[in-house]
Parts: C-alpha cells; structure tokens; sequence
C-alpha cells in the first residue's frame, strides 16, 4: 500500500467585535429578534451605500501586527456577485486583488512539535444574513424566512498556506488561531454563534509528490471536534476513492455531524463565476504608517513574548507558560495573582491557577472572566500559604470560602475569622504534646519497640486535637525530639 | 409667474405676492390640465404637495427662509422620497414606497421646497430618450411626436413646459445635459462627488451624478446651491468647504466680461457626426462668445472616439451588480407564480425588468465574466484614464471646452428604439464628460426647424461657478433660454 500524505490549507471567518456593522451603523449584537438589527443599507434598500467603520479596519491593523504580516498602504474592496436570499445586494463586499493583510506566519503546538504555518492573506468583508427554514409558525409551512440582523457584521477572512499535514495540525492551527483573535481583543470567539468558523481545503498526494493533488473544501466548521471529525473522515474518502480506481474532483463539500460524513454540495462545473470588480461606491483603503502604530502601540504584548517572558520572570516550565497564555485574560489572571502573592510565589501561583481554580471554572462552565475568585484574592491566599499562616489543606477550604464569598472577602479575612491559623507556636503544641504521650503510654511504647506507624498515629492525634490547625511538620519534629 | 427666474419667484414669495400654496396649485393645476399628453410625471400627490406649501407658507411667514423656500420642484423618480412611491422607471419598484429620503431631497425639504412630483424617466435612467419606462415615453413639448431625451425626460418635458419651476435630473452618460438640448433648458452635471449619491438608485455608481434642470444658468446654480454639499453617507462624496455657485453671477451685462477667456474647441466635436444645422448654432454660438471677449483656442482629444465603447463597457459593467437587489425577495415586484428559488428569481427579473435594461444587465454581465474581465472591464478602465487624461491636456490649453451637446435635435418616438447602437451614438459627446468626472452644462443655443439645439460646456474639476457665469453671460444677451413651446405658456 502506497504512503499518501495529507495537505490541508484553511480559510477562517472572524467575526469582529466591533459595536457597529462594517458598512452601517446598525448593532452587531447578537440574539436579537429577527432583522431588528438590519438597517436600511443593511436590507439593501434601493439607493442606500456603504460607509467603512473605521474600527474594522483597526481591528485587521492589529491581526496583520499580531502574525507579522504586511499591512496594505492601499488595499481595495471588491464585490463578489452572487445570488442568494439572505444576500441583499446581490454581492458580498470583499476584497480580492489587494486585500489588507498579506503575509504572515502563526505558531502551532500539537504534541511535543512545534511548527509554523505560512498565511496567504487576511481580508475584510462583510457576514451574510441568515435563512431560516424552521420554527416560523403553522402558518409559515413550506416558507423559508430572511433574518439579516448577521448583514453586514464585520468579517476578516484569514487564508492560510496549504501548510498544514493532518487533522491534528489543522485543529493546532484553528486552536492557535482562535487564541490569538481572542487575546488581541478583534473577536469573541464565541463558536456557537458563528464568531468563529472555518472551511478546511484538503487533498491527498503519493508520499514525495511535489504536485498537489485536487482539492475540496469543507465548508463552515464551527467547531474544532468537527473539524477534526470532517477531515479525518475527508482525508480517508479521498484516499478509498484513489485506490479504488477513482479520481477527486474539485468540489466543495459540507459536513453533517450526525453522520459523520462529508457530501458533495457543487462540483467545479457549476462553481459561481463571482465577477469580481472594484467597488466604486468604496474609496479604496488607505492606512497610513502612522495609523499603523497607533494600533501597534495598543497592542497587548503577544502570546510568544508573554511565553518567554514568563519562563524568565516567572521560573515557569515551558508547559506551564503555555497554559497560562491560552487566552489574555488567563495570562493577565495569572500575573494579578503573581503581583498580589509576590514573585517569590509565582510557581505556587501557577499549581493554584492551572489545578485548583482551572477545576473549579471546569466544575462550574465558566471562563476565567468570570472567575469567583478575583486575581488578588488568590494571590493573598497563596502568601498565606508561602508564609505558613495556614496549610495547604487548609487552604483548599479558604479557597472554597473565597469562592462562595462573592468577591467580598480576603484570605486573611476568612482565615482570621474562622480561626484557621496554622499552629506553628511550640509551647502550645509542646503542651499539647505532653498531654497527648501521658494520655497515651500505649502507643509511646510501640513506638519506641520501633513501630514507626505509632508515630504516625501520635502526629494524627495532635492534628486532630487541633482540628487540624497544628502545622504537621513542627508537631513531627516536635514529637521527635520529645520520644528522642 | 410661470416666466419668472427662481430668483423672482422667491421674491414674490417673500413679500407674500404670491403664497406657497398658490403657487403650487397653478403647477398641480397646469399639471392636471397638460400632463395626460406629455406624460412628464410618474407620481403626482396633489394634497401631500400642498400640505408642503402650507408648511413652507408658515416658515415664509415666520421669516425662516432660504432662497428655494416654498418653491415646488419635480424630482426625477431615481430618488427615493420618504413616503412617495419610487419607481426607477421600472415595473420592479412599481410597488416601492421609499421609507427615506435621498439626500438631495431631504436637503430640498430642508430647504422648504414644495415636491411637486416625480418624474418620468428611462428604466433605471438606462436610455436616452424616455422611452425605456414602464409608465410609457413622455412627449417633447416642442414637437408631441418627439423625444424630450433621457433618461432625465421627464424632468425636462416638464420644466420645458412650464408644469414645474426647476427639476433635479441624473447624470450618467448625458443624462441631464441631453434632454436639456432637446427641450431647450440649462442643466448641469456636477463634477462628480459634488452632490450626494445616497438615496439616488443607482445605475453606474462610478458615473451617476445629479443636477439641476432649468429655464437658465441663474436657477441651476440656486438648486445647487441647495443640493450640492458633503455628505458622510457617501463615501464618494467630496469633502469640500461650501460654496457659492451663483456668486459669478451677480456682475452687470454689457462690454466685453468675457475678455481673457479661452474657449477650447475639440476637432472631435467638430468633424463628421453633427448634424449640420445643429453645428450652424454652434457656430453662431462661438461667434456670440467672440464677441463677449472671449477667445477660442483649437485643440483635440484624441481617445473621445473610444468613450462610447468604454462607457458601454463600464455603465454596464456596474449596473449589472448594481442591479442584482431586485430579486424579489424583500421588496418590489415578484413574480405571482415559481417553482423554486431560482425560478422565483428567473420570473421576478424576466418579468420586472424591460428589454433595454436586460440587455445591459447581459452586457455587464458578459464583460465581468472570468476570462472576459480584462479584456473588456479593465481595458475600458485604462481607456477612461486616458479621456480624463486628454481633458487634463486641454485644460491646459484652455478654461473651457465647447462643442454640441447632442448631434441632432429631438427625434421621432421611436425612431431609434429598435436600434441601441444608433441610440447609444446620441451620447457620443456627453459621455467622455462623465468618464473624466468633470462638470459640464448644456444650454440652449438656437432652434433647428422649430426644435431646440443645445451648447455644451465643459469646465476642469470643481469649476461650476465659473461655467455657470460662462453660460450666464452667453444667457445676458441671448434670448433662446426664454423661449416657451407653443401651447404651454
């Protein structure tokens, strides 16, 4: 059996969040009742034009920064002419020959490798609306409907080398790419609601083949499961039909979830012929170089330099510097909590944020966002635990309290309150040692005929009298010295 | 009053001579009586207009005044008007009531202008003679069996013949400047970007500019004082420090006021093509423009002879996308009966749009098409840059350029429907204007076997008060532009 391998190229749909749609001033909230967010331009009215919103085109600024692109001094809106019910104007506003961003590169993780994969390209373009074929009413059986409130919400539309060699890799750089959207603040990566979406090309060649084979695209993954599922399943069809004697013809292609199959939607022959032109009622885009740094300067320190920056500042292991820049607000937790429970701390501060709040945002579905505990709460409940004012066990139940606490009280608070203070002073855990050996000759003499369990068991007597408050290692040492 | 200057009019209306609300009942009047054989106007809203006039009445009397206050003023039915039906011309918006004003005339409703309608037009201003519309063709009121030109007919029908004061045309390939020539009125094109785009449908957005049509170069530059301006819904839309466009106008006749002018005169609009009584006005015209002063200046635009090919390659080009909102999905006409979506669409375009339109969608369509873009679009693109770059040249020699506006005067309804190409040659010297961008007017200039013949203009970038001083002086001792068809003074 020959060796086939996989290429993949994919073309991201980002939803921008700014306030306001690309070419008018509706709102691009989302959730609201059918076509109460689409505005005269945004249905097309005969007349109507479009407006650029600036905050758009700020927005791809900061992506062709972030992935050390080139940013078009000029670049051209282009119509993209096609028919379709939830298209009101007949054309998409896109852009083709010139578009805002060229070039680029992102780094991928998957497994131990590393890799970076080339982008072609980042244009601006504006969302269709939506078709809705159910849930109109009885007395809409048969009927399609129109919701064009998704009219015209800014989008930028980032293409990919055909880089990528397996679904892993795919689902790497959709992961990578999802991050940096979110951490560059131009999108709220909300994938359910289509903020986020991907349309992955796959082909398949003989191992050592420079030619790429023919190619098809799987439409509108809004997820990274599926598209994993889409390729995986893709890449093995495509190989079943080689070896079996077929060919692969170009053909854009869906993936249905349920099945877990993908089907052809329209072959090249009736691929759309989009007639793409300049766009005379847009000027074409001009950024100036001090636009540019306007954005660069507000730009947040990236997810690579965070990385290393952490490893260095933070004595950070190069794992945990990645989890902790899984998104900006994560990495802005993290260092909150760095800079309220002291340098010194800062790996301590890392178990905290990766293990013990990780699993609690888990339990309750939230984002770190809406964290229950605040950044500088933790932090103070970790220097309670750096400095010995209470266990660690101890401080699992503060942490509980903090969490339940709704952001109102301080570690030290609650520690202060419930008593919760370790027992480090020896005279008080030296009496209650005295009490504990002279209530306990037994287990004394089984200690000294060398069962070292009875020690333990004598450590455990001590924590329990103080409801565990004692700290374990000066009761041990205590002890020790007083059976010596 | 029909005789008198918009300058007049307002001044009657200011010292409540005469009230806004009687003014416009004698042009709804005039209207009722004259219009059945015409067909000037699309739309007319007898009680909504008058309602208009008694609120500019009320503002005359408050003392809130601008120059176009009271006044009724038909608009070409390409712009949308909050509340009017807005047709294009065309079977497809037959149904459409704007829920918005255009910008031109929301700043005429600003201004406290009465709308006294909307006018007759080709489809979607594709045609140059009014007879593409799906309300039928409108009549020249110089001749009943001609054309008043297009697409902006019926605006000049009913300037021409006195049922409205001044009108708003468009301008996409002589739009405005043609049937001006034809009915024996002054319009402008602006320099495009001049005046507002929004709310104007569209035909070839690189190319659609509107302006005024009326009885003299004086009361064009009153409307665009009024529609001309900055308008940030437009990205296309220049932003410019506001101006006067009849602050030339105001000098004294007599003497030589032309004196240092130089008039460009392009061997292009000279040679074969014109017919020969029309360029004998033209002569005339030159001659009159000697002897105000101004001297004339030989000179040649070598790529004019490409404008129509580019032009029916670019004007297509855009309408066909332009165009593609009428689908029938949200609004406007959709066929009664279809199998599926794409027989929905089929049907609704098939059946809302006439044959003239459909040939350009085709067109358009054809030369946007993979393997045909550069070819055709971008070909004629390279070929637009040089017109302008040619008219850049001549302004270099010159201050104006004169010549025809159309080559022949109105001809028979029609004559030449059946035949686009001979139809498409009777913009052969407006289009050029309308490729490079440049403002250019059209007055009148003499009558040709009773019809009227039209003098164009053409100034450099952003020079409409100096044209329209241009045409004014020509206006101060001529007397063409009075002149009134028989049976409608």
């Amino acid at each position: 059996m020959k060796h086939w391998e996989v290429v993949i190229g994919i073309e991201t749909h980002v939803q921008l969040s700014t306030a306001s749609k690309i070419f008018s001033g509706s709102s691009t909230a989302f959730g609201a009742a059918p076509n109460l967010q689409a505005n005269a331009v945004d249905i097309a009215l005969p007349g109507v034009l479009p407006v650029l919103n600036k905050a758009a085109v700020e927005c791809a600024i900061r992506f062709g920064l972030a992935v050390g692109g080139e940013v078009a001094a000029k670049s051209i809106f282009a119509r993209k002419n096609y028919f379709y019910p939830d298209l009101p104007k007949g054309y998409q506003i896109s852009q083709y020959e010139l578009p805002v961003v060229r070039g680029g590169g992102l780094p991928i993780q998957f497994g131990e490798n590393e890799k970076l994969i080339s982008l072609t390209r980042a244009h601006l373009e504006e969302d269709a609306g939506k078709s809705l074929h159910e849930g109109l009413g009885p007395t809409a059986q048969g009927r399609s409907g129109i919701d064009l409130n998704r009219a015209g919400t800014p989008l930028l539309e980032i293409v990919s080398e055909p880089d990528m060699r397996s679904a892993v890799e795919a689902v790497a750089y959709a992961r990578a790419l999802h991050a940096l959207v979110r951490w560059i603040g131009i999108c709220d990566g909300n994938m359910q609601e289509g903020s986020f979406r991907c349309d992955a090309n796959v082909s398949v060649r003989p191992a050592g083949e420079v030619r790429l084979g023919t190619r098809r695209e799987i439409k509108n993954l809004n997820s990274f499961r599926f598209l994993q599922q889409a390729i995986d399943y893709e890449v093995q069809w495509q190989i079943a039909t080689i070896e079996d004697g077929g060919s692969i013809e170009q053909a854009t292609v869906l993936f249905d979830p349920a099945s877990g199959e993908t089907r052809a939607m329209r072959s090249k022959e009736d691929a759309h012929d989009y007639r793409y032109f300049p766009d005379p009622d847009l000027l074409p885009l001009i950024i100036d170089r001090q636009w540019v740094e306007q954005v660069r300067a507000g730009l947040p320190e990236l997810p690579a330099a965070r990385r290393e920056r952490l490893i260095a500042d933070c004595g950070l292991s190069a794992y945990d510097a990645r989890v902790l820049t899984a998104s900006l607000d994560l990495a802005n937790y993290y260092e909150a909590t760095v800079v309220a429970a002291g340098r010194k701390n800062a790996k301590i501060c890392a178990n905290w944020v990766m293990v013990d709040l990780a699993a609690r945002l888990n339990r309750e579905d939230r984002e770190i966002g809406q964290s229950p505990v605040s950044a500088t709460q933790l932090g103070g409940l970790i220097a309670r635990i750096a400095d010995g004012t209470i266990s660690t066990s101890m401080a699992r139940k503060v942490f509980d309290e903090l969490c339940n606490s709704g952001h109102s009280s301080s570690a030290d608070e609650i520690i202060a309150r419930q008593g919760l203070q370790q027992i480090s002073d020896d005279s008080a855990l030296t009496a209650l040692i005295d009490d504990l050996l002279a209530a306990n000759p037994g287990m004394v003499a089984e200690f000294r005929s060398g069962k070292e369990k009875a020690f333990n068991a004598l450590v455990g007597q001590v924590m329990k009298a103080t409801r565990g408050q004692a700290n374990p290692q000066r009761v041990s040492e205590l002890l020790r010295r007083k059976l010596g | 009053m029909i005789e008198h200057s918009l300058a007049d009019i307002a001044q009657a209306l200011a010292s409540r001579r005469i009230s806004s609300v009687e003014l416009t009942a004698l042009y709804l009047d005039r209207i009722g009586r004259l219009d059945p054989q015409l067909n000037a106007f699309i739309t007319v809203d007898r009680e909504r207009s008058l309602a208009q006039a008694r609120a500019a009445d009320e503002r005359l009397a408050r003392g809130d005044t601008q120059p176009l206050t009271g006044i009724p003023i038909a608009h070409k039915d390409i712009f949308c008007a909050k509340d009017w039906r807005t047709t294009c011309g065309s079977k497809m918006l037959d149904n459409f009531v704007s829920p918005y004003d255009a910008t031109v005339i929301s700043r005429f409703q600003q201004a406290g202008a009465v709308l006294l309608g909307k006018t007759n037009m080709d489809e979607f201003a594709m045609g140059s003679s009014t007879e593409t519309s799906f309300h039928g063709p409108t009549a020249n009121p110089w001749a009943l069996d001609r054309v008043p030109g297009g697409s902006s007919g019926g605006s000049a029908a009913a300037v021409a013949a006195r049922l409205a004061p001044a009108a708003t045309g468009t301008d996409t390939g002589g739009s405005i400047r043609q049937p001006a020539a034809l009915c024996n009125l002054s319009g402008m094109k602006p320099t495009y970007g001049v005046v507002s785009r929004y709310g104007m449908i569209a035909f070839a957005s690189s190319l659609d500019q509107a302006g005024p049509l009326a009885r003299s170069a004086a009361d064009c530059a009153l409307l665009l004082n009024c529609m001309a301006g900055f308008d940030e819904r437009d990205s296309t839309s220049l932003d410019r420090p506001r101006e006067d466009f009849a602050r030339e106008l105001t000098a004294a006749a007599g003497g030589r006021p032309l004196a240092g002018l130089r008039i460009g005169l392009p061997e292009q609009f000279f040679g074969e093509g014109c017919s020969p009584d029309v360029m004998q006005l033209i002569e005339a015209a030159i001659a009159e423009y000697r002897q105000l002063g101004a001297e004339t200046v030989p000179l040649s635009l070598p790529n004019m002879g490409l404008s129509v090919a580019a032009y029916y390659v670019i004007a297509p080009a855009e309408a066909s996308s332009n165009l593609a909102r009428f689908d029938g999905v949200r609004y406007g006409y959709r066929a009664p009966a279809y199998d599926d979506l794409t027989d929905m669409y089929c049907k609704t375009r098939a059946q809302g749009f006439g044959a003239e339109v459909k040939r350009r969608i085709l067109i358009g369509t054809y030369v946007l098409s993979h393997g045909y873009y550069d070819a055709y679009y971008l070909q004629a693109q390279r070929i637009r840059r040089l017109i302008a770059d040619d008219f850049a040249e001549a302004f270099r020699q010159c201050d104006v350029v004169l010549g025809p506006t159309s080559p022949s005067t109105a001809f028979r309804l029609g004559e030449k429907a059946a035949d686009p190409v001979q139809m498409y040659l009777s913009d052969i010297y407006t289009i050029a204007v309308n490729l490079a961008g440049l403002p250019a007017m059209s007055i009148p200039c003499g009558f040709a076997g009773g019809l009227p013949a039209g003098l164009q203009l053409i100034g450099n970038y952003f020079t409409e008060a100096r044209l329209l001083d241009i045409a004014h002086r020509y206006q101060q001792v001529t007397d063409w532009h009075r002149q009134c068809p028989a049976g409608h003074a």
